[in-house]
Formats: C-alpha cells, structure tokens, sequence
C-alpha cells in the first residue's frame, strides 16, 4: 500500500487537496480536503437582513448569482413577498445566463485541457485535441472565452454587472427592461446559439437534443466528429470513460428556474436504484464528525452554527458532510437532467450510471437546453402591466430558505432573524455535497467513493484519472466551506 | 514576463472577472504582451507536483518572476498562525508562500479588495484574521510591512474592486509590461490612478435625478439612489460608469447602489448597505471635497425646483412621462 496527497488542482475553483491510497495501481481509499475556511456565517451575525444580499453573492464569484438567488428566495419568505412575473423572469434570465456560462467554461477551460497532457501523446486524436484544448493555448479556448464574454453580456443589460449583481431581490429585479432591451437579449442569445451550433456541436441545438437514446446520439455523433463535443465523444470512447469515477449515483436536485404556478422547469427530486422520489429538505442534515468544527453532531442547516476546531483528532476538511435523511447525494447537471427526465440522459443514466462520461455529457445537453429556455422566454418577453420589482421591507417571519440550483448542483441557504438582525445564516453549496468527507458511520462523500478504483499509470505523481475523475464534477472549492 | 497568480482567502470573482475581458479574449491579449503563465489557478494546465517544482525553482531564484499576482485576503488566523487556509500540496499556511513569492517578485499585484484591503472576508467578526497584503483595511502594513518594495522598488499595487474590472488589471499589466508603471501612477492607497482618480458619479446615467434630488424609493426605481437607496457613487473612486461593463452597463445601470466596493473600507461598514443613513433627513455620505452647507442648500434649492418629469420618473421603473419636444417657430 502507498499513499499519495494531491494539490494544488488546477482549474477547479479554490484550494483542494486529496490523499489517496493505493493498493499496488488502484486507488483502494481517498480523502477529500477543502482547505480554506473563511467563516462566512459567522460574520454576517447581527446585521440586518437584506445585508445578505451583499455578502452572499461574495461567497462565490463563479456562482455569484446563484447565491444571489438562494438569498433573495430565503428573504422573500422572511419579508412576505414573491418577486413580480417580470421580476422572476428577469431573475430567471440572469441565472440560466450564468449557469450556461459556468457549463461553457468547465468544458472548455476547465476539463479538455487534461487530455491535450503529453501522457496521451501517442493516441491518434491527440494532436487536434493539443491544438484546439491545450491550456492557453487552444485554439477553442480562445473561441469559447469570447463566446463567453459575448454572452455575458446579457448579464449587463439584466444584472449591471458580473459577478456580485445586486440586480436580485426578494420582490423581484432593480433593473427593468424595456423592449429595445429585449431585442438586444435576443440577439445575444442568438450568437450564443452559433457558437454552439458552429464550434461546439457541429449540429443545430434541436438535432442535438433531438437524440432521446444513446444509439440515436452515437448516429448524431458520426455526423459531427469534427466538433469541439464530437472530439470529446471520440475521446470518451477510446478511453472508455464511462468506466471512470463511478458514483453510487444518487442524485438529487432543487429543481431550477421557478414559474409563476410555484413549479420549476427543472423537476426537483431525488433518485436512486428506487427510482424517483420526492424531495423532503427538511430531512438534510450536516455532520462534523470528519471537519474542522467543534462536536460530533449531526444537525439541522437551522442548528448548525458550530464554532472551528482545528486540532480535533479525526478531522480532515473544512467541509461538513450533508446528508439526505443520512444519505450520500450528489448534485449537478447529471442529477437535474435526470430528475427532469431528459430522455438521452434519462438511458445514458440506466445503462451507465454516473461517472466521468454521464456528467460532461448531461452538462453539455442541459447547456444547449438552457439556450432554448432563454429563447422561449425572451420571446414571451416581460408583459407591460406588471412591475419589475415590489418592495419588501417588513420582516413577515423569522426564517427563510432558499433551495437553487448553481450549475455546480442544488444550493442551499437557511436564514434565521432575532428582531431585524440575522441570528443564523447557514449555506450548503454544491460541492459540500459532492465532496463532503465520511460522515459519523464512516460513510465516504459522492467524489470519495468515485475515486475508488481509479488508476495511476507508471512513475505518475499527479494521475490524470484522478485529474478527470475530480474535474468531472466541476468542483468549488471557496462554495464548499464558505 | 513571467506571471504568477496565487488565490487564497477570496471567491475566485475577480478570475472570472477578469476572463471577461473585452478588448480581445485574455488568451489572445496575454500572447500579444508575451506574458508566460507560470501559474494560474483557473488556466494553466500544471497541478500538484509540476507546480510545486515550479514554485520551488521561482523559490530557488532559477525561475525569476515578474509579476506576482495574489487574489483573496491573506488569511492570518488563527492566531497569527495562517492556518486557517493551509495551501493544498505545500503542507504550509498560504500566508508563507504569499510572503516567499512577493520577496521575489518584480511587482506585486494584489487583485481585488481581498488582497488590497482585506475586503469581504475580513468583515464583521473576521474569524479568520483576514487582512490586505500590504493593508489591513485603511492602516499602511500588514502581512508585508509598510516599507516593503518590490523587487522594482515598488509597493503593492493595490486593484481594488468586488470583484474588478477585466480592464483594470489588464491595463496595468500591460503597463507593467510596457515598463511604464511607477510609483506616481498609484494613488496614496495603492489603486492605479487610471481608474481610481475618477468617481462612480462621474458619467452615472441618472445624473439628471441627482441635480434635482429626484430620489428612488425602491429597487428598480429610475431615481437618484443617495438619498434613499445607499449609493455612495459620489464619494467612490472608480471609473465603473465612464469606462463601463459587459460593454455599456454598471452597478447604477444595473439599478442598484454604488456600494464602493473599491474602497479600503468595503467589507467594514457597519450600517445596512441598501439604505442610506441619515442624520435628520441629510444623508450622511455627502461629497466629501465640497462643503456641507453648500450641498444642502443647492439640494434644496434643486429640489424645490424639480420638473413634474423628473419627480414622477424617478419613482417609476419606466419613463411615464418623456422629454417635451422643442418647437422652433417657423
């Protein structure tokens, strides 16, 4: 048996570190450690509620409107007030624009550039990949960045700016949008669209999630090979990625972009072996048994103000390990377009699981997705009788919680009043589900227990299988312990 | 040049800003300046080991660095100890490798209010003992003592912004490059002039309710938001409604305050951000290189002399009433 500690990981957001155990090649265990505490909960105690607004977003600048989102929600139940239709619809736009954004620069800034790594020099498809992937460098990458700025964009005309908008509160958007302005969405979303269709699939957006089996997909594919995503596709199969970082897939999500019906056009949910269940958030809980903080407890997100504790003997993260009535969820593009039943993803899913391939996949099928959502939205556009934003000024009720999805997976936050000052303020990000450590019955979180199995080549110090299998779930480090 | 950028007690938001960059994507940008990455945490392709030995050679002066670049506050707690954020790989506290690479740094760039100031992650109780590379806050010293210069006699150069713009740290890269950065390109808290002797006000497209104390009363109202809505665009240094983001926009575009997120201050402010506080009716955060008195009684004057427009706009989130159309006689 040897031991390995991994880090600092590139292109994953914040600080990460993992110590794996090999027995002869095969990782037999791994710990995941979120090194970085900055104890954002405790420094908003005794300011006054909307305060949040400015803190919240500033826990991440890659989910900054997530955050934003989650907060708003929770204030909305505290003041006694639903954000406007146009208000909604604004917010809506504002989160779909940066969930794309964020699946966008995973795929291309963030995950592809591990297979241009000199270890895969003598595969046939290594040489388009080096010249369109390779960090700083590839030509794709530069195409993808400008794609994205262009996109971002909209964030200006909806949000001010990006990231750490204040654009978002409880009764819906600051910033109303006239008709030239929707126009100009439009168009932005519309060059957003070629990109896809141009660069990244080589198909048009509806042929592409026109696919509903994976044969129907492998046909798409022979006719698209020379796309960014087709290349990917050519990679997974040579590399059998599909084999790679198995999870024990199950998933679960909040369900995204909320409808004036109090539904969400992404289903909410959990799934497992069972199948679909609904999602009961009163059953999540945190353990500390394995982090930094003081006690052994399990307890409520409404409970769970513990003070740090850095020497604690068995600790080995700042990340708490969250629970489903005391199981292991994992959260992302992979849970939400399952829970929504996405029909490629839905048979990728039952013949494959969740693992390095069913990921990237599900990410680029809910991008393209997310373009059709801002397109039909904007071309209801905002209707001229209702406002973009009510007021919300007195506190209804004590609590408030917001449950979103990030594009990193369901985000969550839990805020508790004493008169007008936040007494409690309690977040759990995507990724302290993804990379939670063991919770008190030893159980591993959902990327500890991917990791089992994984594979390191001779004389490598960092694996690359272990680089795929991490980058696979698109992780943020400074969400994760806030 | 050779770059290297660290990211310790922040959000990663002045990355993703900075990716934003307009002009030309950064990858084409940072080739046309010859700029080699030895590390970057959202762009590079080295982890783990290769860059440790890349760290351990700029250590070991074969490597030499031009521009470092640190974004997010250093963490010093607890105790002074750091290791509230001990960085992955090195097996020590990111406050002593942060401290190692400035030592050996042509320029030292602190990137954003986190590294400039302490910013966000040293508000309220700062559990962590956040502070700013070379600022705790407003106070000169911190991690690196007030007389510290870089390797190009310089001290930190402090891009303030929660997050920044793209183009400021741009900018003064590019300036660096072209060896054209100097100590009187920096203001008396570090924050390159170019965008910092300029004030959110100047260009804010609601200026006509400023003149006339036309104030907002709720978010997405059109008003002025000093009065009411606690933005403080008149006192904050930056060029955010000159220079513009995402092409034209802004925080007041955006229909919110100006919260002077580049100040050493942000982060610290005690009272709620999106109300303005008041003594009596005057709001507190008046100009503050123009007289009190004189303030309040234009604004009064002003006030009392507010067109029917302007009054009833600012109080809707669409123009209600438009511009009359001048008629010349024929």
């Amino acid at each position: 048996m040897s031991r390995m500690i991994v880090g600092p990981f590139n292109r994953v957001e914040g600080d990460l570190e993992i110590t794996l155990d090999f027995d002869g090649d095969k990782v037999r265990q791994a710990e995941v450690n979120a090194t970085l505490f900055r104890g954002f909960e405790s420094m908003l105690e005794g300011r006054k509620a909307s305060d949040v607004l400015i803190f919240a977003p500033r826990i991440c600048g890659i989910c900054s409107v997530s955050q934003s989102v989650a907060a708003a929600t929770a204030l909305s139940q505290i003041y006694g007030v639903t954000p406007t239709e146009n208000g909604q619809k604004a917010i809506n736009l504002m989160l779909a624009n940066e969930n794309a954004a964020d699946l966008l620069t995973h795929f291309y800034l963030f995950f592809m550039p591990d297979f241009a790594r000199e270890v895969y020099q003598d595969q046939p498809w290594f040489s388009e990949v080096k010249l369109r992937f390779k960090a700083m460098r590839g030509r794709s990458v530069s195409g993808a960045l400008q794609a994205r700025t262009t996109w971002l964009k909209m964030m200006g005309i909806l949000a001010g700016r990006w990231p750490h908008t204040l654009a978002i509160q409880p009764g819906g958007s600051s910033r109303a949008i006239v008709d030239s302005e929707t126009l100009q969405l439009t168009l932005l979303a519309r060059q957003f669209r070629q990109f896809l269709e141009q660069q990244m699939l080589g198909s048009s957006l509806e042929r592409f999630l026109g696919c509903q089996t994976e044969a129907e997909f492998l046909a798409w594919q022979s006719n698209t090979t020379s796309s960014d995503f087709g290349l990917f596709c050519e990679v997974a199969r040579a590399l059998e990625l599909s084999q790679l970082g198995c999870s024990p897939g199950q998933l679960m999500s909040y369900g995204n972009y909320p409808d004036m019906e109090g539904g969400r056009t992404f289903a909410s949910g959990i799934f497992d072996k069972g199948g679909r269940k609904i999602l009961n958030p009163n059953l999540i809980t945190e353990d500390t048994h394995y982090a930094h903080y003081q006690g052994s407890d399990i307890l409520s997100p409404w409970a769970d103000n513990v003070a740090p504790e850095l020497d604690k003997a068995q600790a080995y993260s700042w990340c708490k390990a969250p629970r489903l009535d005391g199981n292991v969820m994992e959260v992302g593009a992979l849970a939400r377009q399952v829970m929504t039943q996405q029909p490629l993803i839905n048979d990728l899913m039952a013949r494959y699981g969740s693992n390095v391939y069913t990921r990237i996949v599900a990410r680029v099928v809910e991008l393209a997705t997310i373009v059709t959502l801002v397109e039909s939205w904007l071309e209801t556009g905002f209707t001229k009788e209702s406002a973009f934003c009510q007021s919300a000024t007195t506190v209804a009720c004590s609590k408030g919680m917001g449950l979103i999805e990030a594009a990193r997976g369901g985000l969550g936050h839990w805020i508790e009043l004493e008169g007008d000052q936040i007494k409690n303020f309690q977040v759990i990000a995507p990724t302290t589900w993804n990379f939670s450590p063991k919770d008190s019955r030893n159980v591993s979180g959902a990327l500890e227990q991917a990791l089992v199995g994984a594979r390191k080549l001779p004389n490598e110090q960092t694996p690359v299988s272990v680089q795929h299998i991490v980058r696979s779930f698109d992780p943020c480090m400074v969400c994760t312990v806030h | 040049m050779n770059i290297l950028w660290l990211q310790s007690g922040g959000c990663s938001g002045c990355t993703l800003s900075f990716m934003g960059l307009e002009e030309q994507d950064l990858l084409s940008w940072s080739n046309m300046l010859d700029l080699n990455w030895l590390w970057h945490p959202s762009l590079t392709e080295n982890s783990a080991q290769e860059t440790k030995t890349i760290v351990q050679k700029v250590l070991n002066n074969e490597i030499s660095l031009d521009i470092f670049c640190l974004e997010g506050s250093v963490i010093m707690g607890p105790n002074g100890t750091g290791r509230f954020h001990m960085l992955s790989g090195f097996n020590m506290p990111a406050k002593e490798l942060i401290l190692q690479l400035s030592q050996k740094a042509g320029y030292v760039l602190a990137i954003g209010t986190c590294a400039a100031y302490g910013g966000i992650t040293a508000a309220g109780n700062n559990l962590v003992e956040a502070t700013g590379l070379q600022y705790d806050q407003n106070q000169f010293g911190s991690l690196l003592p007030k007389h510290f210069r870089s390797a190009m006699q310089l001290p930190v150069i402090n891009i303030s912004g929660c997050p920044v713009h793209p183009a400021w740290v741009a900018e003064t890269i590019g300036l660096i490059a072209l060896n054209q950065f100097t100590e009187s390109s920096m203001d008396s808290v570090g924050r390159p002039l170019f965008y910092a002797n300029k004030l959110v006000h100047h260009g804010c497209s609601r200026n006509e309710y400023y003149e006339y104390k036309a104030s907002a009363q709720k978010p997405s109202d059109l008003g002025c938001m000093m009065e009411n809505m606690g933005c403080v665009g008149t006192i904050a240094h930056a060029d955010c409604n000159e220079r513009g983001w995402h092409g034209n926009s802004s925080c007041t575009k955006g229909g919110y305050a100006c919260i002077d997120c580049t100040s050493p201050d942000f982060g610290r402010v005690k009272h709620a951000y999106q109300s303005t506080p008041k003594i009596g009716n005057i709001p507190v955060g008046l100009p503050t290189d123009m007289p009190k008195a004189w303030f309040i009684a234009l604004s009064t004057l002003s006030k009392s002399a507010t067109p029917k427009r302007i009054k009833e706009n600012a109080v809707q989130d669409h123009i209600v009433i438009s511009p009359e159309i001048k008629q010349t006689k024929r």
